[in-house]
């Protein structure tokens, strides 16, 4: 298991990597974290011919805290999110998500951005991506910026909107401001740690009396994508988060999704999780709004 | 019991100092100057002709050596043998013609780096015609199958029906009876290395040297055969230290591919599998079994009699895989007074991975389908299952046993062993604990296995499943030496991974001798200048490696006495052994000091007793106790000498909607006679628990219709990591067997052959309220979120209870 | 084959240059350019954690990443864990009295694992535990005395129970 073999560039500023990229194209791939790129390097699953490097490109970490989003630089470690208190209180499914999310080791060199571009339909940052709808901001040299929905982001697994020249630089996440904002995430893999048989999240606002103001849920791991449902989500608003109400909505969802078949779960397993999965999420999150209404 | 002044007592292990420091020498850390490196073409389908290899793009990438087929260099190997009787199912490293399995070695390519190896190995052009294959072992028994190897004629490697004792009176006379089949997915033990084989050929000594990671019995006499060297052109190097091997680091392919490399290379070679040819073509993957059991039983829960047929699916090739069906025969009642056993054992080939030995050599497959049935039994009757195995349990004074096949169990007390573990448990208090989460709703069990451990690894099975086969001997050998200057070094004569041999061996001569063990040197001989010895299997190390320390020991011992009885001129039984001193017997004043006993025995002949060879070394071979027996014609044998004894007491919870299974109390209760190293005999029981835990809810190497291995890395092959295997309490008892030097039995095997049944056992408790049962290991949530789904009344009846 | 580029990485405390494939891995630029064997490797795609080593001080998977992505950084591998040479670090002089290993294979990477946590967490639970040593398998353990071993060495037990 050794990789094909492959140039090696260090960028030493963005318009260097953008440069590289816009020069060889497809044959060439940005690494950060690797978490997931190496070992398909090692498998020759992907053969690059051109890596470039974008570990030391400082303007690929930077932060900014905005009233209505928290922007992440796209190299941002996962254990530096973990750790971020700030981040904790204001994109909390951040946190709920890589509580999921691989080993010490592995959150230690992955990066936010990595995870989102490898675009694995089980991977559980994408799901919070999608499910929040954050804004993931590609660079190209000759296409400047774009700024890309999540909803528009994930394409087809492993396969996103980004263009072979472009490398993803921000993502931004919505800050949901005032009261009563809790969010889950839900999955079940065999193992912790691994990626997930299915998942779900959620993130909701209560107004006090326990009626839904706000709501985002989405699924993992049941269709080439992460999916978000944002009909499904707005016909939560006004009422309270019942268990039959959470049942319905994850019913409904899992109505939509095409899990696959391999050798840990069925379709029909994957969905049914889908179900259990999202109603836990939802009444897992409104408890948590308002713990004094939970039954 | 004998007092000991340093067996059971807790002690560093040996070998660990190097390990903490970095300072392990495994076979993938030697270098050698000019080394190569092999990378494996392999076969990407089942079962295929091969019509043509064009390597002609890959020879020509710098660096590559040789590309090397099956055509070219099988014709200078014998090929591997067989366990059993089945001449024309002949093995090489390289396919030669035909692949039978999709990972099957086709083509090894040599370069300067393991990189570039993979590099041409790409490059290496391979056309086949694909033909028929077959994944399922039971579509495989089928008359229209096609067959794996045509020139054996079937795919059947193996059969006998063994009946022993009156069946089919027990049976008729038996107030109930009731069938069930249970299905043991294939696992393995999957160490963390991978197997490792570095080679180098001297064409002036005209010998082989092997770095391997190797745990085999016979590995340099089986690799010099296939070679065609004499046994003295080759030289296994057994101090490298193995990364794990719980059975299956056997590498004989690997190994002569490798040697016949590099001899024909003049070069040194290594072959590193990587993970993904371990896996897929590294030929280690575990029995692989359906079984269908009937009990016959009274009202009273005593189980008269069994009929076990247990299919076994070997893979494409076979090499001792088919005898993990065999010492089953030693503990085919499990602890249990069963009167009388059909046992219908049949080895099945089809075209996936090859089997290997797995930790327990067939043993907790076939205690999980004993135990499943004990289970079923209990429930039937309505009748505790703890209470229905205290009325099955041989009782403490009816040993030593001998169960119908033929094998005398040495000694033991089971029903004591099950005390201890449901007091440890605190089984009242899980209960009600167990009861409390159902109250809410939720499912819980409780799980009990009680199982055999039989130790000791002797060779019966060879016989018992191969007439032509006579071998009788399995003996293992120490030597031990003391130097001029008096330092005590002891040798011995294979290779270790993991079990801690030099702790073991310095703790025995230090016994004998009284001598503080971490002053006694252990070394791992090489093949040219070892004693014999037949490996760590089948748990025997404890019992023959301990054995014959301490008999190399007492020799020494014997022969200082008898230096000091010359001495003294005072009879031989004159003086006693006191600290590793000769001492007179009454007269502790007329002593002769260890260093003088050295100086004599080294330096002055003249102080010799006559005839005495000067010099302290002596050596002890010993035969495994109870060996020597060829089977009766019925197929009655005694299969291993000792039998160490295990129950597993486990609460678990089932989350009902996902099927996801959590471990809340894990407590064994062992026994393995007297534990020479304490924490060793706990490490490898917390070890086997968690390896029975990989096998009972994740690991399986799953194929496809095509016979595609699916789970072919890490990231599908699922082994427990600290997160699942829960926090476990052992509850150590002793009942000494009568056979052994010191009263030990062997626990290398421990906790894994009775864990899966103990975990089956608690899913399946925690079902039953559900009308749900799952008799199919591994448990995955999938899987068991399906019985739970096919139990619903809405869902078809289930299968009646019997 | 690409040309190789060089490299400067401090190995435990020692500056080491080298010419590298670029597509050397840190795991084997330590094992075959350094001879530092210590350090194992097990699936080279980032499941066991035999290859765990630090890098500037943070534990990481060495299989995981090119020697070439880590040039003018620090690692700590398993041969640099003891305070000098002759002695053991707290932890590995636990692993030692716990009886942590078997095979010593995974060692390594969970004495790294464990070194780490201690760093940040010197009175670890053993759900903290189990969580820091989650990602490295082990075959021979069961893991049970590894969770003793960083007890005894985090001060919460007095000695381990074999």
């Amino acid at each position: 298991m050794k990789a094909a073999p492959f140039t090696f560039h260090r960028a030493e500023s963005l318009d260097h990597a953008l440069d590289l990229l816009a020069r060889h194209g497809g044959d060439c791939k940005p690494i950060a974290g690797g978490q997931s790129l190496v070992p398909m390097m090692a498998m020759r699953l992907a053969r690059p011919s051109v890596l470039v490097d974008i570990n030391r490109l400082d303007a690929l970490k930077a932060r900014h805290d905005a009233p209505d989003h928290v922007t992440l630089g796209a190299i941002t470690r996962q254990r530096d999110m973990e750790a971020d208190v700030a981040l904790r209180r204001s994109v909390p499914l951040i946190a709920e998500a890589l509580r999921w999310v691989g080993h010490v080791q592995t959150r230690n060199r992955g990066t936010i951005g990595g995870s989102l571009v490898h675009a694995d339909p089980s991977a559980e940052l994408p799901l919070a991506a999608a499910v929040l709808d954050a804004t993931l901001v590609l660079r190209s040299q000759n296409g400047g910026e774009r700024r890309v929905p999540a909803s528009e982001f994930f394409v087809a697994p492993m396969f996103t909107a980004a263009n072979e020249a472009e490398c993803l630089t921000a993502v931004e996440w919505p800050v949901w401001a005032g009261a009563g904002v809790s969010c889950a995430f839900e999955e079940v893999a065999i193992r912790h740690g691994d990626f997930a048989m299915a998942s779900a999240a959620c993130q909701i606002q209560l107004d006090p009396d326990g009626t839904c103001r706000r709501a985002t849920i989405g699924l993992g791991g049941v269709a080439g994508t992460p999916l978000a449902f944002p009909d499904l989500a707005q016909r939560l608003i006004g009422r309270r988060i019942t268990a039959t109400l959470a049942q319905e909505a994850a019913e409904e969802a899992a109505a939509r999704s095409e899990p696959g078949t391999d050798m840990h779960a069925d379709a029909g397993y994957r969905r049914h999780l889908a179900v259990v999965l999202l109603r836990r999420a939802l009444l897992r999150a409104a408890s948590a709004a308002t713990p004094a209404l939970a039954a | 019991m004998a007092e000991f002044r340093y067996i059971g007592k807790r002690r560093r292990a040996v070998e660990h100092r190097r390990f903490v420091r970095g300072q392990g020498r495994y076979a993938a850390d030697i270098q050698l100057p000019g080394l190569l490196h092999v990378a494996i073409v392999a076969s990407p389908h089942a079962s295929a002709r091969i019509l043509s290899v064009n390597a002609d793009a890959a020879l020509a990438l710098p660096g590559v050596h040789a590309i090397i087929t099956g055509d070219e260099m099988n014709r200078e190997l014998e090929p591997m043998l067989p366990g059993v009787d089945a001449p024309a199912v002949t093995r090489f490293p390289l396919a030669r013609g035909v692949v039978r399995y999709a990972g099957e070695w086709v083509v090894a390519v040599v370069a300067e780096t393991r990189a570039f190896a993979e590099d041409a190995a790409e490059l290496v052009e391979v056309e086949y015609e694909q033909t028929q294959h077959v994944v399922d072992p039971e579509a495989a028994l089928l008359p229209e199958a096609p067959l794996v190897h045509p020139a054996h004629g079937s795919n059947i490697i193996w059969n006998r029906k063994f009946t022993w004792g009156p069946v089919e009176e027990d049976f008729a006379a038996a107030e109930h009876t009731l069938s069930y089949r249970v299905r043991w997915a294939r696992s393995s033990t999957v160490p963390i290395e991978t197997f490792v084989a570095t080679c180098a050929w001297n064409d002036a000594t005209e010998i082989l040297d092997v770095w391997a990671s190797i745990q085999m019995p016979k590995f340099p006499d089986q690799l010099a055969r296939a070679l065609r060297l004499a046994g003295n052109a080759v030289r296994v190097h057994y101090d490298v230290d193995v990364g794990g091997s719980y059975g299956v680091k056997r590498g004989l392919k690997h190994t002569v591919l490798v040697g016949w490399l590099a001899r024909r290379l003049g070069r040194p070679v290594r072959f590193l599998e990587d993970r993904l040819e371990n896996m897929r073509g590294g030929d280690m993957q575990g029995p692989d079994r359906i079984f269908e059991v009937a009990m016959a039983f009274g009202r009273d829960g005593v189980v008269r009699s069994m009929k076990m047929r247990a299919v076994d699916d070997v893979g494409a090739y076979s090499g001792r895989a088919p005898l993990q069906l065999g010492k089953p025969v030693g503990a085919i009642v499990g602890p249990y007074i069963i009167n009388s056993v059909v046992y219908d054992a049949v080895s099945v080939m089809t075209n996936k991975t090859p089997q290997e030995a797995v930790r327990g050599f067939g043993q907790s497959p076939t205690n999980y389908a004993i135990e499943t049935g004990m289970d079923k039994v209990a429930r039937f009757l309505g009748m505790d299952r703890v209470e229905m195995r205290r009325r099955n349990l041989i009782p403490a004074d009816r040993f030593p046993y001998l169960i119908p096949s033929g094998t005398s169990y040495d000694s033991g007390d089971y029903a004591t062993v099950l005390d201890k573990a449901l007091a440890a448990a605190g089984h009242d208090e899980l209960l009600r604990q167990r009861d409390a989460l159902r109250a809410e709703g939720k499912l819980a069990g409780i799980g009990v296995s009680t199982c055999l451990e039989p130790s000791g690894g002797n060779s019966s099975f060879e016989p018992l499943f191969n007439p032509k086969n006579t071998t009788t001997t399995w003996m293992d050998s120490c030597l031990v030496r003391v130097d001029l200057n008096g330092a005590v070094t002891a040798v011995m004569g294979t290779s270790t991974s993991g079990q801690a041999h030099e702790t073991l061996v310095s703790t025995v001569v230090g016994e004998v001798l009284r001598r503080e063990p971490d002053t006694i040197r252990v070394i791992h001989a090489d093949s040219l200048n070892a004693l014999p010895s037949n490996s760590p299997v089948g748990s025997r190390m404890a019992i023959m490696l301990g054995g014959a320390a301490a008999g190399a020991a007492k020799r020494i011992r014997a022969k200082m006495l008898a230096i000091a009885a010359h001495q003294f001129q005072a009879p031989e039984g004159a003086l006693e052994w006191e600290d590793g001193d000769a001492v007179m017997r009454g007269d502790p004043s007329r002593q002769i000091a260890w260093s003088r006993l050295v100086e004599i025995a080294h330096r002055e002949f003249h102080n010799l007793p006559e005839g005495m060879e000067p010099g302290l070394q002596e050596k002890f071979v010993w035969e495994v106790p109870t060996g020597g027996m060829i089977p009766t014609a019925d197929g009655r044998v005694q299969m291993y000498p000792c039998h160490s004894f295990e129950c597993h007491i486990v609460l678990a919870s089932v989350d009902a909607e996902t099927g996801k299974v959590a471990l809340h109390r894990y407590v064994v209760g062992h026994d393995c006679g007297v534990m020479i190293s304490p924490d060793v005999v706990h490490g490898m029981t917390y070890g086997g628990v968690a390896h029975g835990l990989g096998a009972a809810l994740m690991e399986k190497f799953a194929f496809s219709p095509e016979g595609q291995l699916v789970s072919g890395s890490f990231m599908d092959y699922l082994l427990p990591s600290a997160q699942e295997v829960p926090s476990i309490t052992i509850v150590d008892h002793c009942t000494p067997s009568p056979l052994t030097e010191f009263g030990q039995k062997g626990s290398g095997e421990a906790g894994y052959l009775g864990g899966p049944a103990a975990i089956a056992s608690a899913i399946n408790d925690a079902l039953a309220p559900a009308g749900a049962s799952i008799d199919a290991l591994p448990m995955t949530p999938a899987a068991i979120w399906r019985a739970l789904r096919e139990a619903t009344p809405a869902a078809p009846a289930r299968e009646a209870a019997e | 084959m690409t040309a190789p580029i060089s490299v400067e990485i401090t190995v435990n405390g020692t500056v080491r240059r080298a010419f590298v494939e670029p597509r050397t891995t840190l795991v084997d630029f330590l094992r075959d350019h350094l001879a530092l064997t210590g350090t194992h490797v097990g699936c080279e795609h980032g499941i066991c954690g035999a290859c765990s080593v630090l890098l500037d001080g943070a534990p990481v998977r060495a299989c995981c990443l090119f020697a070439a992505q880590v040039d003018g950084m620090s690692v700590t591998t398993v041969e640099g864990l003891a305070p000098a040479r002759g002695e053991l670090s707290k932890l590995q002089d636990a692993f030692l009295e716990s009886h942590a290993l078997q095979c010593g294979y995974c060692t390594p990477g969970m004495l790294i694992a464990c070194t780490d946590l201690l760093a940040r967490n010197p009175q670890p639970s053993e759900e903290e535990i189990r969580d820091a040593i989650g990602g490295n398998l082990c075959r021979c353990t069961g893991y049970q005395q590894i969770v003793d071993a960083v007890k005894l060495a985090s001060g919460q037990e007095e000695a381990a129970h074999g």
